[in-house]
Parts: C-alpha cells; structure tokens; sequence
C-alpha cells in the first residue's frame, strides 16, 4: 500500500451511506426516517404542487365551494388474518382514517386488489365480506374497484390499496401546520396494540394474553370531538406506521414547534408494555390503527378529554404533552424520574435488540 | 408493571441520586461494561441527574459493536451464496461492512432473515433440508447459552444443514484490557448483569483485587443502576475494593451451572479481534473440535478480505471510554445514524447511537 494519504473528506462517510442506498430497502416503507427521505428528496420535489406540500394523510381540495378530502393508502400486511382483524377491515379503516384525520366525513371508497395466483377463493371471499361489514361500519360504500392478478411467487396471497374521498367538516381545517405552542397533545387510546398484536401472531410469540388489533374506524369519535370544539382542534393524525414518535416528528416538522411529551402519562397497556419489554421495542415506535393523535387549545383540553372518553373507543385517551416554543422541530420527553430526552425519528425498522 | 414499575419510579430514584450526591466527596470516573446499561442512563436522563463529581463513562459492551469488520464481510460473503439461509439478530442487518450491509444484501435477493432466538435457526434447518442455514452468532456470555444450545441441538438432530458463524465475545479480559492500558482512568465498574446471570461474578474477583477496584454487579433498569453507582462510590470512598452484587434478584455468585455447563460443552476459549480495540487474548468463544461440522468459517471457505476503517472514526476511544461521543468531533456532524463512520453510531446499543438518540442538546 502507498504511504497514506491525507484523509479525503468528501468520502469519509461509510462505504455504504445508509441514506443512499442504491437499491430500496424494507426500510423505505417502515415510516421511519428512510421513508421520510423517499418523500422529501424523490416525491414531493418531483410531484410539486401547493396540495401535496401539506404532507397531511389526505389532500384538502376546493370543488365547487366544498372542500373534499382526498386518499389513499396500500396494504401489504403479513399475515392476511390477524386477531382483531384482516388486510381487508384494515385496507378500508385505513382510508377511512385518513379522511377522518383531515377532518372528513368519508363518502366513498374505491378498492384496488392484487391477487396472487393461487390464493384459495375462500381467503378472497374472507377479505371481501371483511370489507364490505367494515365500509358499513363506517357507513361508507365501496363505489369503485379494480382486479388484477399475478404470478405465483410474485406477492404475497393478496395486496389491497383502497382511496377515498370525504368532505371537510364546515369551518373546519385539521393540519399538522396548525400546530402551535400552548397547544395540548391527546393520544385517544392504548399505544402499540396493533403493532404488537400483529408482531407476535408474525413471529409465532405468544403471551398469557391474545393480543387483538384495535384496528376500527375513528370518524365517528373524531366527529364528536370536531363537533364539540370546531376550529380549536389544531392537528388529528392516526399514528401507524412509525407509532406515535415518528408522527409526533413529522407534525412538529411541519408546524415547526416543539413537542414535549411526559412519559409518566403515556398510555400504554399492562400485556403490550410487557411484549415491549420481552422484544426489546419502544411502544412510542410501534405502529397504531384505532387511535389518533389531537392537537387542541389548551381551554379546549378538558371538554376534548371529556368527549373522547365518552366514546366507546376513547376510554382511554389522556393528555400525553404539549406543544412548545423551545426546540421547534423535535420531539422531546420528560422521563418518569425527572430526566429528559429527544424522541428522535428512527432510521429504519425498529428491531429487536440482541441482549 | 410488576418487576418493572417498582424500578423506574421517581421518588426512589432521585433518593439514591441524593444519596450518590451526599457520598461522593471526591471526583470518581466509573464504567458501565453494557450496551443496555448505557441505554438506560440516557433513556432515563440520569446521566444529565448525576452530581458532577460522578463521572459515568461507557464500555465496550454493545456485541454488534465490537464485531470486526472482517467478520461482517464473511456473514455478507456467506449470505451471497446460493441456496443458503443467514440468519441474526435483527441489530447486526444495519452494520455495514466494507461495501455494503446485510440489508442491503438481501434487497439483491439474498436470504437473510432476523430470528429472535438461535433455535429458530435450527428450525429454519429442519424446515428447509436443501439451504444452508447459518446463524450469525454474536455476542457476550449473555446470548452464550442460546447459541450453544443450537448447536447443540442440531447435533443431537443429526443436522448436516445447520452451522454458526461465531463471534462471541467475553466481558472480564475486555475489561483487563481497559484496566491494564496506559491511558486508563477508569476507577471502578458496574458488571453486566445478565452477563453475570449466566457466568456469576467468580471470575471477576482476581480482577478487582489485581487492579485494585470494585466491580459492583448491576442490573439494567433506572433504579438498579442509580443504586450500582451508589454503592460503586461509596467502595471507592472507603477504598474497598472487590465484587459486590447489586442485582442479587438475578445473579449468583456461581451464576446459572447448566448454562455454564452447556456453553463449556459446545465452546472454547479463543483469542479474538474486537472492532475498535485489536486482539484480545482469551476474550472470545469458538467451536470445540469435537462440534466444528457447524463452525461456518471452516465450512465455507470464505476469503478473507482486509476491510479498512474510517480514519475519522474513533470507536476505539469510544469503547475504552477515554473520550465521550460528544467529545468527538464528528459526533452529529459528518457522524449520524444515517451516515455512520463506525460500528457505535450504528446498533442501537452503541454508546454514539445512544447519545444521538437521547442525548443531543436542543
């Protein structure tokens, strides 16, 4: 070897830099910090326009004086059946839910399958009656679809994507840029249940009890609270993929404030918390489906509790931060011993720990 | 939680880190050897709750870490070949090695897979009898057991499919190692608890007497390590050197005799490369002759490849704990999770992932 060379800086990353990758990764669509880079530097600079710059879970667009919301959301999920639930009530809530965080009632929903040859007619027959009681559910019909199939070994048993459109409640604008400091952070429910629930039937884990999805539809609670407050609740967001700490990332991103959570009143439940435990995984990452995050005035807090808590899916909702001046763009927690510490984005897939 | 809550709760936490404040009387530099450990100071905030006379540096105890390079080249090497399974635990997919990482790997279509315990591995063998199924095998005393077990296993199974590419690592010559170097200031250890769960604290008496320090054994949630470090400074203010046991709801003086049993069956002392640090002798597990039809190293003939490190990165400072990550002056800038210049950046153990997780200032 030559005698060494004065370091060259432009390379002194790793050899591989783990943003850069030359091909996608599973990390690209974990909801983590490779996924927001997908977004940043490939999508929105190449998609541009006013619309998507909001990065909310739907588009807000101006149709003849209404304001429609407008979705849409793929399922990929391993596997098809889970406790609690399936890829189809899942594809159909999470349109549902991503309407309802724009502030929308849903109107209607289109469903698109990709089917794997060789997936028996029974599971096909399984996911459709799951989506068409789940779209009742939510009191929305599935007006539009489309079918295609592929080879075998080519996917995995079934794909759903579903889109839907909603229209925006009068007077109402729900979006993380409405985020600002004063503001109170309600989680509506338990952290992490779907997450785990779906981890532990993935890696064969079983725990002394069946952890079920909690995977439902959340208009009809988020109605009651946009009814109640009107215009005082800020920001809604469903925490899924990436869990409550990645999406708290995003809206203090957005909005440019600061978040400050306290670890003390996170509502995590006792067998979830403990599955955390076992598998090494923070539940502030794992991903939700039934609950949403609300960003709301402060003299608007307690009214909002009470409203949520009032709701058979809202029991148990509490008050989980607040949003602040200091350290706009990041999210920061106050440990139950007192301490405090960044909730940071992850890089990719949370995984569990070796010892 | 039970045997959870009663650990992290407030009160008693910041009444041992009075007490911590009221014994120590002099400046004292102590270690915590774990990964784990470290991630609870920082998770929890006590090391911002420490009194400043108590300086807490962190170890080398983070497996994925301290795995060389070279190792990591000869798992993505493996996992290229056709027809073969790699498996791991799901921290050691991100490391890169000299090109590329185990994920990356598998986005070409390599079979890896993360499995949650060695014995799954195993399965992945019975269950595929026409792939090489190889178990990445890292780790401290902690995961000894589990991995010999696999082997074992497959042995009794009569498995021809099934082997581990070991890079196991033992935590008292690695502390030797710091204890003996020029530049040591460190003046007392917290042990690894689990590691002491499995091996007991024997071995680490000729140590504290040798070098003159206590080692305080320690467990891993808030409250056991605010108690380690009390009773770690009040050994050294009274000048008591020796093994003391804060985790006695785990660990036994002998430690767990079958595990110990299995892993002296199925593994032997080795001398072994730590990624930062260089060769350590006696510090590593490698197959016994008699179980080497599942060593994976002899089994394919892996070519091995002189892997070079950033010049920027000092890892090996890191993991001595002379120098802290924010001391480093890449620490956050050219170093991130995203852009790691060396192995502490990149687990979720490493002392530099944990101080820019937890750590970084507003």
């Amino acid at each position: 070897m030559s005698e060494r060379e004065a370091p060259d800086f432009s390379r002194a990353a790793c050899p591989i830099p783990l943003g850069e990758y030359p091909t996608v990764l599973l990390a690209h669509g974990g909801g983590g910090r490779l996924t927001q880079m997908l977004i940043e530097r490939m999508f929105v600079p190449e998609f541009r326009n006013e619309t998507l710059d909001v990065l909310h879970d739907g588009a807000i667009l101006d149709v003849a004086g209404a304001k429609l919301a407008f979705s849409t959301d793929s399922f990929v999920i391993r596997p098809i059946f889970f406790p609690g639930g399936d890829i189809g009530s899942l594809a159909v809530h999470g349109t549902v839910n991503d309407l309802a965080m724009c502030g929308a009632k849903p109107l209607a929903l289109s469903a698109g399958l990709i089917l794997e040859e060789g997936l028996p007619m029974d599971d096909l027959w399984r996911i459709t009656r799951s989506m068409k009681d789940a779209a009742a559910r939510a009191d929305v019909p599935i007006v539009t679809g489309d079918t295609k199939v592929v080879d075998r070994g080519k996917g995995d048993g079934v794909y759903v994507n579903t889109a839907g459109i909603g229209v925006v409640l009068p007077g109402i604008e729900v979006t993380p840029k409405r985020a600002r400091p004063g503001d109170v952070v309600i989680l509506s429910g338990a952290m992490a249940v779907h997450g785990i629930a779906i981890m532990s039937v993935r890696e064969g884990l079983t725990f002394e009890t069946e952890l079920r999805s909690d995977s439902a539809p959340l208009w009809d609670l988020v109605r009651g609270l946009l009814e109640g407050l009107g215009s005082r609740v800020h920001v809604l967001r469903d925490p899924t993929r990436g869990g409550v700490a990645s999406t708290l990332n995003e809206i203090a991103g957005s909005a440019k404030v600061g978040i400050l959570l306290d670890e003390t009143s996170l509502p995590v439940g006792e067998d979830v918390a403990g599955a955390c435990e076992i598998l090494g995984l923070d539940p502030l990452y794992v991903a939700n489906e039934g609950i949403c995050l609300v960003f709301v005035e402060r003299d608007g807090a307690d009214r909002a509790l009470e409203i949520l808590r009032s709701h058979p899916m809202g029991s148990e909702a509490a008050i989980i931060g607040e949003v602040v001046e200091t350290h706009p763009g990041a999210v920061w927690l106050k440990s139950r011993i007192g301490g405090t510490r960044i909730v940071d984005l992850l890089t990719g897939e949370q995984l569990p720990r070796i010892c | 939680m039970r045997f959870v809550d009663e650990y992290r709760n407030g009160g008693d936490i910041r009444r041992v880190l009075s007490a911590i404040g009221a014994a120590a009387r002099r400046p004292w530099t102590m270690m915590e050897i774990c990964g784990g450990q470290t991630h609870t100071l920082l998770r929890s905030g006590i090391d911002r709750m420490l009194p400043e006379s108590v300086e807490v540096v962190h170890g080398p105890g983070c497996p994925v870490c301290v795995t060389p390079l070279e190792q990591i080249d000869r798992a993505i090497a493996i996992a290229r070949r056709p027809k073969t399974i790699l498996t791991s635990f799901g921290d050691m997919l991100r490391v890169p090695g000299s090109d590329v990482d185990l994920l990356s790997v598998k986005a070409e279509g390599a079979d890896v897979r993360i499995v949650y315990s060695p014995l799954d591995a195993v399965k992945l063998a019975q269950a595929h009898p026409d792939r090489d199924v190889v178990f990445f095998a890292v780790g401290f005393e902690t995961t000894a057991p589990a991995n010999a077990m696999a082997v074992w296993q497959a042995h009794e199974l009569g498995l021809t499919n099934f082997s581990i590419l070991s890079s196991h690592v033992l935590v008292p010559p690695a502390m030797e190692a710091i204890l003996g170097s020029k530049d040591n200031r460190i003046q007392g250890f917290l042990a690894a608890g689990h590691v002491c769960t499995v091996m007991g604290y024997e071995e680490y008496e000729p140590i504290a007497t040798r070098y003159r320090v206590p080692i305080v054994v320690t467990g891993f949630e808030p409250l056991d390590l605010v108690q380690g470090i009390y009773m770690t400074v009040v050994a050294l203010e009274a000048g008591r050197v020796g093994v003391e046991n804060q985790y006695s709801r785990s660990v036994r003086r002998e430690g767990n005799v079958p595990a110990r049993r299995l892993i002296d069956q199925v593994f032997e002392v080795c001398d072994r490369p730590w990624r930062g640090i260089g060769v350590i002798p006696r510090s590593g597990l490698r197959l016994r002759p008699a179980y080497e039809a599942y060593d994976a190293e002899r089994r394919f003939a892996v070519e091995s490849v002189s892997a070079t490190e950033s010049p920027l990165c000092i890892a090996g400072e890191i993991l001595r704990g002379t120098t802290k990550p924010r001391e480093c002056s890449q620490f956050g800038t050219r170093c991130t999770p995203e852009h790691p210049l060396g192995a502490p950046m990149v687990s979720s153990e490493g002392a530099c992932a944990a101080y820019f997780r937890y750590g970084r200032t507003a």
